[in-house]
């Protein structure tokens, strides 16, 4: 009797939850007075316009250099911005994991500014540091920053916490000092992780400083806005492309990386 | 003259449960104790009390002399250095090989720099490696031990604790996770360890049978209190039921039978 009940309860919430859903959507169609039929029937247009706009042509092509140079600040922002947010996140996580705390009253601020940091996105920071550093490369550093730092925090917490609570009690045992214990014990048994981490990071960043360099005005996303918004499609198709590349590239690589390693 | 002298040890967590009330008992230098008891009745919170990897709620604990426990920071170190621990789970570095899981065990004589690097002298890699071929690791010794098998592995967390250059071996159940060839052969460097070092030895044992075959002296602990101290050839099957409780009878039933098979 019993089961047959709980069964039909899930099913009874499965529909309710169902049935907001839709009167949730019809609202929100009603109010933005979006017409999904046009919506739908205008994306072969949009693929056609694309496909005959957005195309490189010789001009764009001179301009490659230029646009390399943009790139090269952008992932070069989006390395340092991971890799030095990483190191600082570290060490807050190994302040906030129950294996390596100083004090137990230290674990919750640790996770605290973690999920501060994290929660809010990355354009959300970009937009708040404009006031402070209005449109200039700190902005978009610092909203990387800010993310990937908590971000790293939030991981390396458990990852520690998951690897290295045995082998920490066995070097304390043996008289091992605070230091010599993490270099010896939680560095070597967390580093994979780490590293695997650190090059998501990265992949999340350069996508992320793309996007963020629209707004503050730097680096490649800067170009495409510049070329785009100046009807220079073909220049601005070239950003794209060269975009896409710089990304799978980068992904290859950190996926070869990530193999040597684990 | 005692190595270790146990008074009135006890200790709480939080203040519902006293895993350890109220126990008291000394070792000679050169003993092979066996502490026995049901889960749950305060074997491993004994033993990391011994060497303060837990505090003590009350009671005091002196070695070689020192009172354990109220020592602190350095000389807390120092005291640890003299003490070797060996875990169930083994509590190695997977990830790292065998002489540096091993070399490990220096790391409570060194002081911070030099720990934080991991800098060891050309003897102590002499020693290192005497000791993993003395216990019959010499083809292992530069393998990862995540590729040992667990009998491989608990012999290399006992080369950690011997390079201690230890007076006492703490094994908090050795041979739990092991397959019976193993464990014997677990067994029997521990007993070859306190025959021709002289290094005294505390084990807990889940396995009545293994505890009265290897150990000179036998401890039962049920709910945190001392219950049977003395000879293993002296305490009845009578005790032995006692002490594990009527749940357990069939599991231990006649040990002293096994005993004599084996
Ligand atoms: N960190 C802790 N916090 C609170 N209670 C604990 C903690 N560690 C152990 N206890 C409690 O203390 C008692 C003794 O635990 P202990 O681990 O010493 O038992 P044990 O004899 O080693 O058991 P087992 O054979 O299962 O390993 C148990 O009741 C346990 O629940
Ligand atoms: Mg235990």
């Amino acid at each position: 009797m019993q089961p047959l009940d709980i069964f039909q309860l899930r099913r009874r919430h499965a529909i309710f939850f169902f049935l907001v859903l839709v009167a949730l959507t019809y609202g929100a169609v009603l109010v933005t007075e979006y017409d999904t039929v046009r919506g739908l029937t205008a994306l072969p247009r949009a693929a056609t316009w694309a496909a005959s706009n957005f195309v490189p042509d010789a001009e764009a092509f001179r301009r490659l250099p230029r646009i390399l140079a943009k790139l090269l600040d952008t992932v070069l922002m989006a390395i340092s911005s991971a890799t030095v947010a990483s190191a600082c996140g570290l060490v807050v996580a190994l302040m906030g994991a129950t294996t390596t705390r100083l004090h137990p009253w230290l674990s919750l601020p640790a996770r605290g500014i973690a999920s501060v940091f994290r929660n809010i996105d990355v354009s959300a920071w970009a937009l708040i540091l404009l006031f402070s550093f209005g449109q200039s490369s700190y902005t978009g550093y610092f909203a990387l920053f800010f993310v990937t730092f908590g971000f790293i925090v939030r991981v390396m917490i458990e990852t520690i916490d998951e690897v290295s609570t045995d082998s920490v009690e066995a070097l304390r045992a043996t008289g091992a000092g605070y230091l010599a214990i993490i270099s010896q014990s939680i560095i070597p048994a967390c580093l994979p992780q780490l590293i695997s981490w650190v090059l998501f990071m990265i992949e999340t960043n350069i996508r992320s400083a793309t996007l963020v360099g629209i707004l503050t005005g730097t680096g490649i996303g800067f170009a495409f806005d510049l070329y785009f918004k100046s009807f220079n499609y073909s220049s601005a198709s070239l950003v794209v492309l060269v975009i896409v590349v710089a990304v799978l590239l980068i992904e290859s690589l950190s996926n070869a990386i990530r193999r040597a390693v684990l | 003259m005692h190595l270790l002298q146990v008074d009135s040890l006890t200790k709480r967590y939080g203040h519902e449960t006293l895993a350890l009330n109220e126990i008291s008992f000394d070792v000679r230098p050169g003993e092979f104790v066996a502490i026995i008891g049901p889960s749950g009745a305060g074997k491993s919170t004994l033993l990391r009390c011994l060497n303060r990897l837990i505090d003590i709620s009350s009671g005091q604990v002196h070695f070689d002399g020192v009172n354990v426990s109220s020592l602190r920071g350095a000389a807390l170190r120092r005291q640890r250095t003299q003490i070797g621990m060996i875990f169930q789970h083994y509590n190695l570095v997977n990830r790292l090989s065998v002489i540096e899981n091993v070399l490990h065990g220096r790391l409570g004589y060194k002081g911070t720099f030099a720990g934080i690097l991991g800098l060891y002298s050309e003897q102590e890699k002499q020693d290192a490696v005497r000791i993993i071929e003395s216990v019959g690791l010499g083809e292992q010794i530069y393998k990862r031990c995540d590729q040992l098998s667990g009998g491989q592995k608990q012999r290399v967390g006992i080369a950690r604790a011997l390079v201690q250059q230890p007076k006492m071996l703490l094994c908090d159940e050795p041979i739990a996770s092991l397959d019976p060839n193993s464990s014997k052969i677990i067994m029997d460097t521990l007993r070859e360890i306190n025959q021709n070092l002289g290094i005294t030895v505390l084990v807990n044992l889940h396995q009545v049978d293994v505890a009265l075959r290897y150990a000179d002296r036998l401890i039962g602990i049920k709910r945190g209190q001392l219950v049977f101290d003395g000879d293993p050839n002296l305490i009845t099957d009578h005790q032995i039921h006692q002490i594990y409780g009527s749940e357990s009878g069939d599991l231990m039933l006649n040990p002293r039978e096994r005993y004599a098979a084996a």
